[in-house]
């Protein structure tokens, strides 16, 4: 059972690259674990600390004008590898949703099965949020997850944004997909019997 | 619907949930250790078992040294990824090919070479490139760990089904041009995320000329365009290639088996959600300047500048350029070169080192540059050392190594030191993919070998 998705309403950490990939989210050398805690800490590893370990001072992360549960980033996040490592780390660094105009499919699909929310919104919303972000840092986003709406606080723009009828139910009553497959053993054995 | 994608995903759909989700039955699922640790714990927390462990194949990739594989791994943390695959495939009798032993491999290299990959099947493993087995005619594609355990737990997943979209590459292609060049080009002009959402379908005379290993290259970069996988059509080729192999259907059972593939594919009137068609004649040796696969030109173009692009797009290009240390409207041929880096399942089989082998031979690796030559799999190795293409290799300057993923995302020992260009026939240039800072330069065998040999970026024809 995971925790349950309603709403969510934070301030944001804003990241305006596009094509960001699960290299950059989760570099390759931190899935050594056999285990799926501890990736946070590595979260963005090589644009948020440098060689030696010490954080980079121009990355939004080791900026404390910046914080909350939502990130928000640029066109077609998390492309490139399957790792589901990048929807840990992003998960165990504390957000509960990621915002951007396009996601990679895969990553959609981890972040979904983590609890973790992809919000997909129009390019126009996205350059609104980036631009309330750059204005204002306590800006908040409000995202309801049984209405499927994302606004910007205190601003007129509000968007519907699209999950699965399966999914969405997934995400608020905390169930995942195992147990589902599981349940439906028998139909998959027909399955396998009559074709 | 009746586009070959359609015919494979309709025929595996145990259920729909809702409009969009359905449950998809999976044939075989490849499995390695790095993704699938994190899955078997989850079954264990959960007291169940793996439903189909003869549907499940497991070989060491990702993380295992290229030299030495009789000793222990040395690195830690590696080692013990590598020995909880073993025991979790001894504790759910699922077959693995450990390290050293004759089947072991690159997994997307190993599922066609020992014909476990078929036409007609769906595939799934943790890793992204496993859209390569779509070259034989299947729905393969890469899935995370949850889905890793979701398929050892029933034998499917639970998927939105995605479009459908078919690239034609018509004609005859230049001298001098292999399938990795018409996959770099392919992505240059749609983009990492031209075929987000969609399954793509490659046709067209030139893609029907090439090997079926040639047409692995390009199914398994697919990915790189954001397709959730590729495919072509059965044909011939396939079936030629599959014949005999160790897993393949035999005796009656293999005609029976060619006659059900020969049905495998979108038929004429077959409608495709997005359609795209490329000039075969068009495409030249490819090569990437940039951080992301995308970032490809012909090798004697110039690096093109950000002009034209909206203000988001520019300033990630701009960071691209400046990561590589290149600047818009230089030429890619002539820069300097430290590192060349020949292998993957993109191009780590055999066809790959006898291009690069037949290349060199007679000629002498840079001095300036280091190159790694990894084979895909152990098979591919013993082939290499049978041709006497290890020879030609030392006598060039060139050590043929064990396989595994090596420098490719460089878990291993096998990393590009910061700041050094790599030429490296894998799929990926990301930020740090070949090690932290690293710059890596796709390209195909050709222009991996004309570069080894010079030291710097250039053009294989000149030298052929």
């Amino acid at each position: 059972m995971r925790n349950k998705f309603t709403t969510l309403q934070s301030t944001v950490v804003p990241l305006p690259i596009e094509n960001i990939d699960t290299d950059q989210i989760i570099p390759a050398r931190f899935l050594k674990a056999t285990t799926r805690e501890g990736f946070g800490e590595n979260l963005f590893r090589d644009w948020r600390y440098d060689n030696n370990g010490e954080p980079k001072a121009d990355f939004v992360m080791n900026n404390a004008t910046y914080k909350g549960e939502i990130l928000v980033a640029g066109k077609n996040f998390g492309c490139g590898s399957s790792r589901e490592h990048a929807a840990w780390a992003i998960d165990g660094a504390g957000f509960r949703a990621v915002v951007s105009s396009f996601f990679a499919d895969i990553f959609r699909n981890n972040a979904l099965n983590n609890g973790l929310l992809p919000v997909t919104v129009s390019e126009e919303m996205l350059a609104e949020i980036f631009k309330a972000v750059e204005a204002n840092p306590a800006t908040t986003l409000k995202i309801d997850l049984s209405e499927q709406t994302i606004e910007i606080e205190g601003q007129p723009m509000k968007e519907k944004f699209d999950i699965t009828p399966y999914k969405k139910q997934c995400l608020m009553n905390g169930y995942d997909d195992v147990d589902y497959l599981v349940s439906i053993h028998e139909e998959i054995e027909n399955y396998e019997n009559e074709r | 619907m009746n586009t070959l994608f359609d015919k494979i995903w309709d025929a595996h759909t145990v259920r729909m949930l809702d409009g969009a989700s359905c449950v998809l039955y999976i044939d075989r699922q490849y499995i390695h250790e790095v993704t699938s640790p994190q899955a078997f714990a989850g079954l264990r927390r959960r007291g169940i078992g793996v439903f189909r462990p003869e549907q499940v194949t497991a070989s060491p990739d990702h993380n295992i040294p290229t030299q030495n594989q009789h000793l222990p791994i040395s690195e830690p943390q590696s080692a013990e990824q590598v020995a909880t695959l073993e025991r979790n495939c001894a504790e759910n009798n699922i077959t693995i090919f450990p390290i050293g032993s004759e089947r072991n491999g690159i997994i997307h290299v190993i599922g066609p070479q020992t014909g476990l990959t078929q036409p007609g099947m769906t595939i799934v493993c943790g890793d992204s490139h496993t859209s390569t087995h779509g070259a034989l005619g299947c729905v393969a594609f890469g899935i995370g760990t949850s889905e890793v355990e979701m398929a050892l737990a029933s034998q499917c997943i639970l998927q939105s089904k995605p479009k459908s979209m078919r690239i034609n590459v018509e004609g005859e292609l230049r001298e001098g041009v292999c399938s990795k060049d018409i996959i770099l080009y392919i992505i240059s002009k749609l983009g990492t995320g031209g075929g987000t959402g969609h399954f793509v379908e490659f046709a067209g005379s030139a893609i029907r000329s090439l090997s079926m290993e040639a047409r692995m290259t390009i199914c398994n970069m697919s990915i790189e365009m954001g397709a959730r996988g590729g495919m072509i059509a059965p044909d011939e080729v396939t079936f030629e290639y599959l014949k005999g192999r160790e897993f393949a259907p035999k005796g009656e059972e293999w005609d029976k088996a060619v006659e059900r593939w020969k049905s495998l594919k979108s038929e004429d009137d077959a409608i495709f959600d997005k359609e795209e068609t490329f000039d075969a004649a068009d495409i030249e040796p490819m090569i990437t300047y940039g951080t992301n696969p995308g970032m490809g030109i012909a090798i004697n173009a110039e690096i093109p500048s950000a002009e034209g692009l909206d203000e988001a797009s520019k300033a990630s290009f701009d960071k691209a350029l400046a990561y590589m240390g290149f600047n818009a409207g230089e030429k890619m041929a002539g820069k300097r070169v430290d590192y060349v880096f020949v292998g993957s399942c993109t191009n780590g089989r055999i066809e790959d080192l006898r291009a690069f082998a037949h290349f060199v031979k007679g000629r002498k690796k840079a001095d300036s540059v280091t190159a790694w030559i990894v084979p895909g799999s152990k098979e591919v190795e013993r082939m290499a050392i049978e041709e006497g293409l290890r020879d030609i290799l030392q006598e060039a300057g060139f050590e043929l190594r064990q396989p595994g993923c090596s420098a490719c995302l460089a878990m291993n020992d096998d990393k590009i030191p910061a700041g050094k260009y790599c030429v490296a026939t894998s799929n990926r240039n990301f930020e740090g993919r070949q090690g932290p800072d690293a710059r890596t330069l796709l390209a195909g065998p050709l222009v991996a070998a004309a570069a080894a040999v010079t030291g710097v970026v250039t053009d294989p024809r000149e030298l052929m």
